[in-house]
């Protein structure tokens, strides 16, 4: 059942663009995910009506809130809809209490049962400790909790959230990732959660959104999005090689002249522009020329090495340039550093192909 | 004030000659007159000299308008004030220009200008003066419009400036909320300008407490009614200098306090 059903154009006066469509069932998380000046910030603003639209509708739970052809706009005050910004904007003049109490007192609730919504909240949150504090007084993470609880104060029937963990140092951000999980679910409307971090993504969101530059890109969860990124920046968002090429005969031509074999290219099943996802793991490194059955061996120099965990990735440049992930011991036993020569090998099978 | 040795922290600059030499020229030339009037205070018939009929009608006439001057510069000045932050209109640098004519203007000119618009041939006190029968010159009434005149621009600028500083995505997040406009305005625009509200409420109040030109010219000079303390300290200065150095006195202090209660209060923020 389908909560939320948006599409969102918008004409900035710098020239940007916006043209997004979006649909949320009630429970559900989405994520939207893309570079920064993609329109993410923008999108939210239409939702919570801090921006009409130039183009399209928004209806929530069947209501019309914003219809660019007919005309209705719902005022922000009007739609029930939290919003946690990304820099909370909480209110100074008022204690973490009175924050969190501000949204049902606005819509009419009395003092006396806006302070319990509150102080439930504030226990929710774990915060219960702080109520009286000013925002000023709150460290990183308080100040998000706070933040998140008056989103959610007044029961709103949508709830937006911009970058909610990027003011976050990241060991505060890692324990509030988890939690952020666990508290959306007690909201029972859809929740939007803007984001430029594909593990916010991974651990908060059921789906994801990728927006680039006002466009929709890609959608899916981040599985999906891993087996078969669209572009370029999901390929690097989920720590995929991305090549594009076009399939000659049963191979794949990339635009350096270099050919790619995949097992998914073999009975003329995909034919024109492809794409083709391999992932780091898949590519072996070699110093000298390998006799191995893989088809796909290429030969270049190694322009980085950068530890992710207990793994270490090596970004090689030439006819193919592609990372491999491989361990310490492997980067020890064939002493790769920054500028030598290795080879790389990848298996058909390894080579995820699909149409562009 | 506490002139101290100037505690250098390591590796802090010296101050240059160049500028400290004027500076302190400044400083001595704020202070002496301030000197010069308490060396002229016959502190012993101070009290006797504020109390008299002359004085306290003085004094008291200047209290009640300067307040009510005030609260009208506030009533006035802050819906324009926003009006100047927050709509784009066509001709609001020229609205602005008008809101501090008053600063600049000499105030015997604001005085004219008053009288020709308020004054019994006046533009609009004529027609007020037949219909109603209600008119400013000669009346404490006049006293009141002179000295928010003068003191508007005050209000304006220090509430306009607040406005502008203050970060407006707080009332985005208030009306995301479910605060109503005018919500929005009294729990988050007020409370973000009152300090700086506080500031320009303490100047407009000074500004209308000293005010002598454009009240003498427009509302005149009438014992009780229109002669307030700056004018009584002018107009006694030859016939009871004690007196008039006495409510220069008062003034004086009131001045100061203001000045402290803003550098204490409201100021310190910045």
């Amino acid at each position: 059942m389908t909560a939320l059903d948006a599409n969102i154009q918008i004409q900035l006066e710098s020239g940007f663009q916006l043209d997004v469509g979006l649909r949320a069932a009630a429970g559900e998380t989405i994520a939207i995910l893309g570079p920064n000046g993609a329109g993410k910030t923008t999108l939210l603003h239409a939702l919570a009506g801090l921006r009409p639209l130039d183009g399209g509708s928004v209806t929530l739970n069947g209501s019309v809130l914003d219809d660019a052809t007919t005309g209705v706009f719902v005022p922000p005050e009007d739609r029930s809809v939290g919003f946690m910004f990304q820099e909370y904007l909480l209110f100074d003049h008022l204690t973490a209490r009175d924050n969190i109490a501000f949204g049902p007192r606005a819509r009419g609730a009395s003092k006396a049962v806006a302070g319990e919504e509150a102080d439930r909240l504030l226990e929710l949150v774990g915060l219960a400790d702080r109520a009286d504090a000013r925002p000023r007084a709150l460290s990183g993470g308080e100040a998000q909790r706070v933040a998140l609880a008056r989103a959610l104060a007044g029961s709103p029937r949508l709830l937006l959230l911009d970058e909610p963990l990027s003011a976050l140092d990241a060991t505060t951000r890692d324990y509030m990732r988890r939690d952020l999980r666990e508290l959306l679910s007690t909201h029972d409307g859809p929740r939007i959660l803007v984001t430029h971090d594909p593990l916010d993504a991974a651990v908060i969101a059921d789906r994801v959104l990728v927006v680039e530059e006002g466009h929709t890109v890609q959608e899916g969860t981040i599985a999906e999005l891993a087996q078969r990124p669209a572009t370029r920046y999901v390929a690097d968002l989920v720590g995929v090689n991305l090549l594009r090429g076009v399939v000659r005969d049963e191979s794949i031509e990339l635009p350096s002249g270099a050919l790619l074999v995949s097992a998914d290219v073999s009975e003329g099943t995909i034919v024109g522009v492809v794409l083709a996802a391999i992932h780091p793991h898949a590519v072996s490194l070699h110093r000298q020329a390998p006799e191995t059955s893989a088809r796909n061996t290429w030969s270049g120099h190694v322009e980085a090495i950068e530890a992710l965990g207990s793994r270490v990735r090596v970004r090689i440049g030439g006819t193919v340039s592609l990372v491999a992930e491989v361990t310490p011991g492997a980067l020890d036993d064939l002493a790769i550093a920054p500028g030598v020569e290795v080879w790389c090998t990848v298996k058909a099978t390894e080579v995820s192909v699909y149409p562009a | 004030m506490r002139l101290q040795p100037l505690q250098r922290k390591r590796g802090a600059r010296r101050v240059p000659v160049l500028l400290l030499i004027p500076a302190v020229f400044a400083i001595v030339f704020l202070v002496v007159p301030i000197i010069g009037l308490l060396q002229k205070v016959v502190w012993g018939d101070l009290f006797h000299d504020l109390t008299t009929p002359q004085a306290r009608a003085a004094i008291a006439l200047s209290l009640r308008c300067s307040l009510w001057a005030t609260v009208l510069a506030v009533l006035f000045g802050v819906p324009l004030a926003w009006l100047l932050a927050r709509v784009e209109f066509r001709g609001r640098a020229v609205v602005r220009a008008l809101a501090l004519l008053p600063l600049v203007l000499p105030p015997v000119v604001g005085g004219v200008a008053l009288l020709s618009a308020f004054g019994r041939r006046g533009l609009i006190g004529e027609p007020l003066d037949a219909a109603f029968g209600i008119h400013f010159t000669f009346t404490a009434t006049g006293v009141v419009l002179a000295e928010t005149f003068v003191a508007l621009p005050f209000v304006v600028i220090t509430v306009e400036a607040a406005l502008r500083a203050m970060d407006r995505r707080l009332e985005d997040a208030a009306s995301t909320l479910g605060a109503s406009r005018f919500t929005v305005l009294r729990r988050i625009t007020f409370p973000a300008i009152a300090p700086a509200l506080s500031g320009g409420v303490a100047l407009a109040w000074a500004r209308a407490l000293g005010e002598f030109g454009a009240t003498i010219t427009f509302a005149g000079n009438i014992e009780g009614r229109t002669r307030t303390a700056p004018l009584a300290v002018y107009l006694l200065l030859d016939s009871q200098p004690q007196t008039a150095i006495a409510l220069s006195l008062v003034m004086v202090a009131i001045c100061i306090g203001v000045l402290t209660l803003l550098r204490g209060r409201w100021l310190v923020r910045q």
